[in-house]
């Protein structure tokens, strides 16, 4: 076996840029240490802000040594309940779509461990961190409610940020009937912490009624209005700027308290106040995946068809607020079946409130739905592609209606022949390696919704040729900053290094949201189009004036490329973008375009990326230590612009897959409801050593309906798909079926 | 009380007064020397995205006073590129995908450098994969990571730049 495998080269050229394996753009910087996170900036005068944090899950706040604090040397303010200036908007407040309730000292409640209770500005960090240790909060404390059994339990009327609870297809009960064989298992996930290695950060100072934050946001106009509503001021008064975001994975959308609380800091004190949380504090008021349990009832006919499908999933909530995690989801499109319910429910619990965490409801449920088929599998005595193979969904299973495109087929296919599926034995501890290591095998289907939002952008062509394009995008180390820039060059017809590409910067065009794996394909669209834009006008000067080479070739058209119009019907007969603005007298041009889902092909069509992952484990027969020696993945995305990039961000996901199935999990003290691992000692996610070799290949996918460009989305389908195979292939080297993650080794031996 | 130590940071001397011992070498690197490319991703050892070289061996600067480190030779990511001549290391990184988000890599480069020259990266996979695994990355570039590793250690061994 190859220790590495190189880049699958198939892939379409759209332009002259896209579909090229660029590397990074925005690499220099990165490399080099001058990119510039929130946290690096240091304006003068800065004053450094650390929000004391509860200690426990519920309360009341009874007491806080603010004289103390304020004693020591250094400290400047400290923001309690007491004196923190009103905000226009109540924190307890939702107005509608993307929105969660946050806590900032909105009064002494506790409603989780590591809520801000306080807020210290001091000259230094030392001294505000010394400040807040001085605060000796003491607490009446009420007994915390963790875990499934700990917490009230209740109907949701939404998953995620209000999609549909419940959706049944079919008749469910005749669908059950007509089985001849049934399984029905129930799986648990585990709390997850997002951790980015960036902890959240902001910088704001206040000119007046004009802020400027530096943060990472991965909605940066969504979120600059977020903000104005806060402090009452109009949006364009806020400036957001957020070039690097160091990950965000869901977790950094949404405004939070310990940010507001630092802006109001900063209007207090008239002074540039920072703000970056600690480690620990990444385990409370910055979201989380919910803990999930998961019950999978499947029924299939003999030949191994299902019949039925029954999904329900209870979520972990918080106390004050609802977002569920809508992992029943998962088995609304991935297999046929002519019944499916598929419904939710909650329980509250003292934790902070869940959120969107790197393909929400779809990982937690996949790695249900993906484990329960492979057991439903073994049921029929099938091997476990024949038998997703025969449950292929040649229709959207939820809508009836045909998929935009869909390569999974070709994905089971080269995904099955790189990995060498064909030699694997039906029986689970057939495989030894020369150590004497269980070897077993298993796989998955990955499966994401091709999402859009919507976003604009604005393109200047300029006197020499060359072009400004802008939009507010976000790179989370996605690649936004190199993939928009190559669809906008491509748009423009010019090569990428006559592009100026302006995005993370909050006072250009809306960019949309980096989430939902869809700011290719929103924000791509919409550079697209504002390039599209320009050349249109400039195509009118061209071909209207008689001088020109161009002129008359209104009806045949003309073709952009490399800086110059050509005529569609004659290439020879050309002219420079820069010679048609000359002639024309004309300084620059400006073109604007949008990105959004054509709402008819919504109508008309179902879109998903899909993929397959295969994987090979090797389990210690005596410690039960599970390694992953291989993980290959195949996957069809509609068109991809650049294969580098995307492939890292496939095998992100794949490695996401890992540490979700072997090691993440956010353990709540039961009795105190503080969290036992909360650090990254504790919270364990995958390091180099754990990820020996792992391939992202890609299948070539045309699709004519997701949007013009023909672009999904890679960032969130690695993660599914990939804890089914790793946990299927632990049954299929031990003979232990694995229904709660992550998979603990002492469940493996006995 | 103010104390006052000097800090040869990229070959630059650099005295700084103390007012506060407690002030960890990360902390005066990027609030008091301005270079901020060391990052801070869990200020207790753990995540790696604050490695520098310190007398040519590679520490999680977080745990390290400043005030503890009074006349030690400092190498920050700042301090790898000749003006626009990238060093080895740098060059692999970005041909190999070796980061996505980039907070880390600060980190992961100056971890490498130091486990080449502490003669632990050997070339092999695997053992720089062990070597490697102080430094998290979140975004999981470990291939490429590793990959830059192994060609950055050639490029650096054809120049001779691996020997200490």
């Amino acid at each position: 076996m190859p220790d590495t495998f190189p880049t699958s080269g198939a892939h379409t050229r759209m332009g002259s840029n896209s579909g090229q394996p660029m590397t990074r753009r925005d690499g220099l910087a990165k490399v080099t240490g001058t990119a510039t996170y929130a946290a690096d900036n240091r304006p003068e005068g800065v004053l450094h802000a650390v929000y004391a944090m509860s200690s426990e899950a519920r309360g009341q706040v009874t007491s806080l040594n603010v004289a103390a604090a304020l004693a020591h040397p250094g400290v400047v303010h400290v923001m309690t309940p007491e004196n923190r200036p009103p905000l226009a908007r109540d924190p307890d407040s939702k107005p509608g779509g993307m929105a969660l309730r946050t806590e900032a000292l909105q009064d002494n409640s506790v409603r989780y461990v590591g809520q801000p209770i306080a807020l210290v500005v001091a000259q230094t960090l030392e001294a505000a961190t010394e400040g807040a240790a001085l605060l000796s909060p003491t607490y009446a404390v009420e007994p915390a409610r963790i875990g499934f059994d700990g917490g009230e339990a209740f109907e949701t009327d939404s998953t995620g940020f209000g999609s549909p609870p419940t959706v049944n297809v079919g008749d469910i009960e005749a669908g059950r009937a007509a089985g001849t064989h049934h399984f029905d298992a129930t799986y648990e996930t585990p709390l997850q912490y997002h951790n980015a290695m960036e902890p959240h950060a902001i910088v704001a100072e206040w000119d007046g009624d004009h802020l400027t934050i530096d943060t990472p946001n991965q909605a940066i106009v969504m979120a600059r209005g977020a903000f104005a509503d806060y402090f009452d001021i109009p949006a364009e008064n806020v400036v957001l700027r957020s070039p690097y975001l160091g990950g965000g994975f869901g977790s950094k959308a949404l405004p939070i308290g310990p940010q507001l609380l630092t802006i109001l800091a900063a209007r207090e004190l008239q002074r540039p106040v920072k703000l970056a949380l600690r480690r620990d504090q990444m385990f409370g008021p910055v979201m989380h995946r919910g803990a999930t349990r998961q019950r999978l009832r499947l029924d299939m006919d003999e030949t191994g068809q299902l019949t039925a499908i029954d999904h329900h999933t209870t979520a972990t909530t918080s106390s004050f607020d609802t977002f569920i995690e809508g992992a029943s989801a998962a088995s609304r499109n991935t297999y046929a079946s002519p019944a499916i319910a598929t419904s939710h429910s909650g329980v509250r619990v003292d934790t902070g409130t869940p959120g969107a965490m790197r393909a929400p409801g779809e990982a937690t449920g996949s790695a249900a739905l993906e484990c329960a088929v492979d057991e439903a599998a073994e049921v029929m005595g099938l091997d476990p592609l024949e038998f997703r193979l025969r449950n292929y969904a040649e229709t959207d299973p939820q809508t009836g209606k045909a998929f935009s495109s869909k390569a999974l087929r070709e994905c089971y296919a080269l995904g099955a022949k790189s990995f060498g599926w064909e030699n694997r034995p039906l029986a689970p501890r057939q495989m030894r390696d020369a150590q004497g290591h269980l070897v077993g095998w298993g796989m998955g289907t990955a499966l994401f919704a091709a999402h859009m939002n919507k976003a604009e952008a604005r393109a200047v062509l300029r006197a020499d040729g060359s072009a400004m394009i802008a939009t507010a995008g976000a790179d989370m180390g996605q690649g936004a900053w190199t993939a928009l820039a190559q669809i906008a060059a491509d748009g423009l017809g010019l090569g990428i290094d006559q592009v100026e590409f302006r995005s993370g910067d909050s006072t250009l065009p809306n960019g949309g949201v980096a989430g939902g794996s869809g700011h290719t394909a929103t924000a791509g669209s919409a550079l697209f189009a504002a390039g599209e834009g320009v050349i249109r006008k400039l195509a009118d000067l061209a071909t209207e004036d008689p001088e020109s080479p161009l002129f008359g070739a209104g009806n045949a058209g003309v073709v952009a490329r490399d800086g110059r119009l050509h005529r569609a019907d004659d290439d020879s007969r050309s002219q420079s973008y820069s010679e048609i603005l000359r002639n024309a007298g004309v300084e620059e041009l400006e073109g604007k375009g949008e990105g959004a889902r054509d709402p008819g092909h919504a109508e008309a069509r179902a879109m998903f990326s899909h993929g397959a992952v295969f994987a090979e484990v090797k389990v210690d027969p005596e410690l039960g230590q599970v390694r992953v020696t291989r993980l290959i993945g195949a996957f069809a995305a509609g068109r991809i612009i650049n294969p580098h990039l995307a492939r890292s961000q496939l095998l992100g996901g794949m490695i996401w897959g890992l540490g979700f199935a072997l090691m993440e999990e956010g353990i709540h003290d039961k009795r105190t409801g503080r969290p036992v691992n909360g650090d990254l000692a504790g919270y364990h996610v995958p390091v180099n050593a754990d990820v020996p070799m792992v391939e992202a290949l890609m299948v070539h996918e045309d699709d004519d309906f997701v949007n013009p460009l023909g672009v999904k989305g890679v960032g969130e389908l690695g993660i599914t798909g990939s804890v089914g195979a790793i946990a299927n292939a632990v049954w299929h080297a031990t003979g232990v079926r694995p229904r709660s993650f992550p998979i603990h080794l002492e469940t493996l031996i006995g | 009380m103010t104390l006052s130590i000097s800090l040869i940071v990229n070959g630059e001397q650099k005295d700084i007064a103390l007012e506060d011992p407690r002030a960890t070498l990360l902390d005066v690197l990027r609030d008091r020397v301005g270079l901020t490319g060391t990052k801070k991703g869990c200020d207790r050892g753990q995540c790696g995205a604050c490695t520098v070289l310190v007398d040519g061996r590679r520490i999680n600067s977080c745990l390290a006073l400043a005030a503890s480190q009074d006349g030690a030779e400092v190498t920050t990511i700042e301090g790898l590129a000749t003006g626009d001549d990238l060093h080895p290391l740098q060059a692999a990184f970005i041909e190999a995908d070796g980061f996505q988000c980039g907070y880390c890599t600060p980190g992961q480069i100056m971890s490498a450098l130091g486990l080449i020259r502490e003669g632990l990266a050997d070339n092999d996979p695997e053992r720089i994969r062990e070597g490697m695994s102080g430094n998290i990355c979140r975004c999981a570039a470990y291939q490429g990571i590793t990959e830059a590793v192994i060609k950055g250690h050639k490029a650096m061994t054809d120049t001779g730049e691996s020997q200490i």
